[in-house]
């Protein structure tokens, strides 16, 4: 019945819609029709209930902290500018425990307990991936801060968006034009046996091999895992490069044993910054990693004169200029990953504040959100310009391949947003609502 | 790599994997053999001396070396007086009954692990090695120019690694020593082939039951001090630890402690050259797999004796 009168409505046409506005003459008319939205603002001064779903505990709790942290801070911020049009933004966190299972529990919790407007900030894939089709089945805007390429893969549904941080695939291929051109041609890959890693896998291998390099080996190691140096006699002596992507508690270890494995010799290191986010580059054993290369969604060793609002943003999130927490330089921060909570939460402001006043909210702010193209680089969007794709629900932007220095990471290689693009395989603006 | 150094490597990594699950299983197998016990906190007991090792080595910062032997010290006597005191408040009350003895334990297990989750924190957390050397191994080959030394690309293993292993070994002779010729080690051993005699003879069946509770959640803490500059403390590290034990447990015979060490050397080892020629998921595999099998066939386990 809900699902009928929903769909009535959203076929209604423009023509249509002025003539019963006309017919009825009256403001109340105009707030009731979805589409027409912008135009009735401030009505309400309840608080925006925005469930965040952070990773805690379990394997994802580093990139937890921080993304808590950085989603306090946006919050903050828009909140002491005056909320969206008057509306407060109420973050309700739960702890997903970095579950696939518990995920999909706490996005129904958001909807039908806390009775959420829309969800936001996970990371992981595999919990993205288990929770997005709830989401979708309670009709919850689910803004998601993972770089996965599930959302632009047309396997989730139109409630899920990513509007802030680029996806995997779109990272690699930009990636592997350098990889090839500056450190060699022979690759060998090691990654993460789940979601995001094969994403890794299949990506870059297939972006590496256009550009006329070759894949030697691709080595899958369990997320979970905590000894790492029974893998690495399957790297073939040939490799020129070792392409390695890392998550979870162990990946100092994982790291260190890289290092004591090749105890100075060995191949060219590619790193994605996952390997070792969250973790001082200058931790004892690491010093193997002098010369290396590194992808970075934002570099977390402030650069000279790159991105204009860097510092300000490090500012308010309370991170220094080589990327730890103000108050304890052991505390690395996740800066690569969590700028997309600062930026998606800005872009929930702008979204809603586009969607207030229309009698099915949930449904304007997607629309919204889907006719976004241009987010400009600012102090609401610092990592740098972007382009978001309403038909696939994911942004592009540029990357940053950074190589470790004398015990920092220093930016060498600006990819453009060109780079990361690839044609589109799902047009979610076609699904109903 | 070559099979030949590729092969060592793997026996090299399978002997670190051996040493520590050895000094692990053996704790609960003492356990299990004296006082009848199964139980399934001993993982979060092997986590909570990694966690401990963590904090007494940041605690005392005059030098890493420093920290960590303290460590050694420190972590296994916290936590085993730590089971001495869940002995006394639970284990005793349930009169060791093996069937509310397992369930008690699981909910020790949940406890400590989210008691650690709750103050030390959902992170993996690093401990300096005392001391830690990569020694690139040679290999000789017979090529055409004769015998040759070469240096494989990733043949290597560090020297704390070796320590590790010298002294689990240490470790599990002086413990062998103690319970064969020591007077508690005669206590334990009458304790355990007949609880009612070694009662009838005046021995203090309780607190011998509770000074063997904390010998095996020692032991698994000594391990986890070891292995923690090699792996990282974290409040979940203890499953995989546990797994092991009861595999190597059961393989090597309830109760038996030469069987625990010869299926915790037997599952190390075969741990590892699975792992580097193979996967470690069917290392893991295998291992249960034999489990099952001896459980069929052989019950009482490789070493085990049958109950009369």
């Amino acid at each position: 019945m809900k699902k009928d009168s929903t769909k009535l409505l959203s076929g209604v046409s423009r023509r249509l819609a002025l003539k019963s506005i006309g017919a009825l003459g009256g403001a109340a008319a105009f707030s009731s029709i979805p589409g027409f939205t912008g135009m009735v603002h401030g009505q309400t001064d309840e608080p925006f209930r925005l469930g965040f779903q952070v990773h805690r505990t379990g394997i994802g709790a580093a990139y937890g902290r921080w993304y808590e942290r950085t989603t306090n801070a946006a919050v903050a911020r828009i909140n002491s500018q005056g909320g969206i049009d008057g509306r407060p933004i109420e973050i309700i966190a739960e702890d997903d425990g970095t579950d696939p299972k518990r995920g999909a529990e706490v996005v129904e919790k958001f909807a039908t307990q806390h009775n959420c407007d829309a969800a936001f900030g996970t990371l992981f894939s595999h919990v993205v991936i288990g929770s997005a089709p709830r989401a979708g089945e309670l009709k919850l805007p689910y803004l998601v801060v993972s770089e996965g390429h599930h959302v632009a893969s047309g396997i989730l549904n139109r409630y899920t968006l990513q509007p802030c941080i680029t996806d995997v695939k779109s990272q690699v291929q930009a990636m592997a034009p350098y990889v090839h051109d500056n450190l060699g041609k022979k690759v060998t890959m090691i990654y993460p046996d789940f979601a995001f890693g094969h994403d890794h896998r299949d990506y870059f291998s297939e972006a590496f091999a256009r550009r006329g390099g070759t894949i030697l080996e691709q080595i899958a190691i369990p997320p979970a895992e905590t000894a790492f140096t029974r893998y690495f006699p399957k790297i073939p002596r040939d490799t020129e490069v070792l392409y390695h992507v890392m998550v979870g508690p162990a990946v100092l270890t994982f790291v260190k044993e890289l290092g004591e494995f090749f105890g100075g010799s060995g191949p060219a290191l590619f790193g994605f910054i996952d390997s070792l986010e969250a973790v001082d580059i200058n931790s004892p054993g690491l010093e193997f990693l002098d010369g290396s290369y590194f992808w970075e969604g934002m570099p977390r060793y402030q650069q000279q004169g790159m991105l204009a609002y860097d510092a300000e943003y490090r500012d308010a999130v309370g991170v220094d200029a080589n990327g730890a927490s103000v108050s304890d330089a052991r505390d690395v921060s996740t800066y690569a990953h969590m700028f997309g909570c600062w930026e998606t939460l800005h872009f929930i402001r702008d979204i809603v504040s586009r969607a207030q006043g229309s009698s099915n909210m949930k449904q304007a702010m997607i629309e919204a959100a889907e006719s976004v193209t241009d987010i400009t680089e600012s102090i609401e969007h610092p990592q740098g310009n972007k382009l978001f794709n309403g038909k696939t629900h994911q942004v592009f932007g540029h990357q940053y391949i950074t190589r470790v220095n004398g015990g920092r990471l220093d930016a060498v290689h600006t990819t453009s947003i060109e780079d990361t693009f690839y044609p589109d395989e799902v047009d979610y603006t076609q699904q109903e609502f | 790599m070559e099979f030949g150094p590729h092969f060592l490597l793997a026996t090299l990594e399978g002997a670190l994997t051996a040493a520590v699950l050895a000094l692990t299983a053996v704790g609960l197998s003492v356990v299990f053999g004296i006082m009848r016990v199964v139980n399934v906190a001993h993982g979060e007991f092997f986590m909570l001396g990694a966690v401990i090792a963590w904090f007494v080595s940041t605690t005392v910062g005059i030098h890493p070396a420093v920290g960590f032997l303290l460590a050694l010290v420190v972590a296994p006597v916290m936590v085993g007086f730590l089971a001495i005191v869940a002995d006394q408040l639970v284990l005793r009350r349930l009169d060791y009954d093996p069937e509310r003895t397992i369930v008690a334990t699981i909910g020790l297990l949940y406890c400590i692990q989210q008691v650690t989750l709750m103050t030390f924190g959902p992170d993996a957390r690093p401990v300096i090695p005392p001391f830690n050397q990569r020694i690139a191994l040679p290999w000789f080959e017979l090529g055409e120019q004769g015998f040759q030394v070469t240096w494989p690309w990733g043949f290597g293993v560090t020297t704390y690694k070796l320590a590790v292993i010298m002294f689990a070994v240490i470790i599990l002779v002086g413990l062998w020593r103690f319970l064969a010729r020591s007077k508690f080690g005669l206590i334990m051993r009458a304790t355990q082939l007949d609880r009612e005699m070694a009662l009838a003879f005046g021995i203090p069946i309780e607190r011998v039951y509770a000074i063997v509770f904390g010998l095996g959640a020692g032991l698994a803490a000594l391990g986890a001090v070891l292995i923690v500059p090699i792996r990282q403390a974290h409040y979940l590290m203890g499953g995989e630890p546990l797994l092991l034990s009861f595999i190597v447990v059961i393989i090597g015979g309830l109760g038996s402690i030469p069987g625990t060490i010869m299926a915790a050397i037997l599952i190390g080892l075969s741990d590892g050259i699975i792992s580097v020629f193979f996967s470690p998921t069917l290392a893991k595999i295998i291992a249960t797999l034999l489990v099952a099998f001896v459980l069929v066939y052989r019950p009482q386990g490789l070493f085990g004796r049958r109950l009369p």
